[in-house]
């Protein structure tokens, strides 16, 4: 069984809300030296079978359609899971 | 004039636009998200809610449902659409609206009456109003900050499709205070604030909400 990790982040001028709650947090725990906190979504996708060239190229159609939204978001990497080899 | 409302799984809302829809003097029709079929009905209202849970991003799932298939040309078509809250979401999602909705800058949800100024009396759903006009009505929600590019944001302004602005303070962060928009033809209209919910004197601040379902009946009736 292979997987195909999709990696999501909202693009950089738009604000992120959770990222700020982080960041808020962070000083308060003694991590000080933070400057800004981005959250993103990570999708692992299982495929019976290799992680083929056909299964990545549906894995970035999904991630463009399904999995993002284009005009908040990037899709900052589509790769199959290193560990699979 | 059979005003249908889609009922998504986790859809809160969709009995209260029903019920808006028959104070109005129109026929309410429950449509099924998973119904391939839209029951000839003459305007659709997407209600309030968290479709499917609003997993991924709200109103991402929504978009992919099956009514949808049929609901997106219908409105490509001229179809008279609604979207309250959650189904702004889903019209921001499926491309009939531009731009997004992410969540509140100040990270809470919110609940509240909200003034609105009505920029755009000339949609389907806003016949009944006049420009520059101010409402009170519900406002809910988590995710209701809208954002677009500055590009987006010009053309929206440029050409009159901000249907509503936020008065007094932002109460999401959204971008140039935009609470609602519509496409270029004016029969697709979203907003983020609930005007299902103020359609009868006792309930809610006002009746202000009433107004927008009145309209799109007098819409349909002219057309």
């Amino acid at each position: 069984m292979g997987h195909v990790v999709i990696d999501v982040m909202l693009k950089p001028e738009i604000l992120d809300p959770q990222g700020q709650a982080v960041a808020g947090a962070l000083p308060r725990l003694g991590f000080g030296d933070f400057t800004d906190v981005r959250q993103g979504k990570r999708f692992v996708l299982a495929v019976d079978g290799p992680v083929t060239d056909t299964v990545l190229a549906q894995a970035r159609e999904a991630a463009d359609t399904l999995l993002s939204n284009p005009v908040i978001e990037d899709v900052v990497s589509v790769h199959a899971l290193e560990s699979d080899a | 004039m059979k005003i249908g409302v889609v009922t998504f799984p986790g859809s809160l809302d969709d009995h209260d636009s029903q019920r808006a829809i028959r104070l109005a003097g129109g026929k309410a029709v429950s449509l099924w998200h998973a119904d391939a079929d839209l029951h000839g009905v003459d305007a659709v209202v997407l209600p309030g809610g968290f479709s499917y849970g609003d997993y991924l991003r709200a109103g991402a799932i929504a978009r992919f449902a099956p009514v949808m298939d049929k609901l997106v040309p219908a409105a490509q078509g001229g179809l008279p659409v609604l979207g309250i809250c959650n189904g702004f979401q889903v019209l921001c999602e499926s491309h009939l609206l531009p731009g997004a909705l992410i969540r509140n800058d100040h990270r809470k949800f919110i609940c509240t009456d909200q003034r609105l100024r009505v920029e755009n009396d000339s949609t389907a759903w806003t016949g009944d109003f006049e420009s520059g006009q101010e409402i009170l009505i519900a406002l809910k929600n988590g995710e209701g900050g809208y954002v677009a590019d500055e590009a987006t944001l010009d053309a929206l302004e440029g050409e009159g499709r901000v249907a509503f602005r936020y008065l007094g303070a932002n109460p999401n962060g959204s971008y140039r205070d935009i609470a609602g928009i519509t496409n270029e033809r004016g029969n697709v209209v979203g907003l983020m604030p609930h005007p299902e919910h103020c359609v009868e004197s006792g309930f809610g601040p006002s009746t202000d909400g009433l107004a927008f379902f009145t309209s799109v009946l007098h819409s349909l009736v002219d057309a």
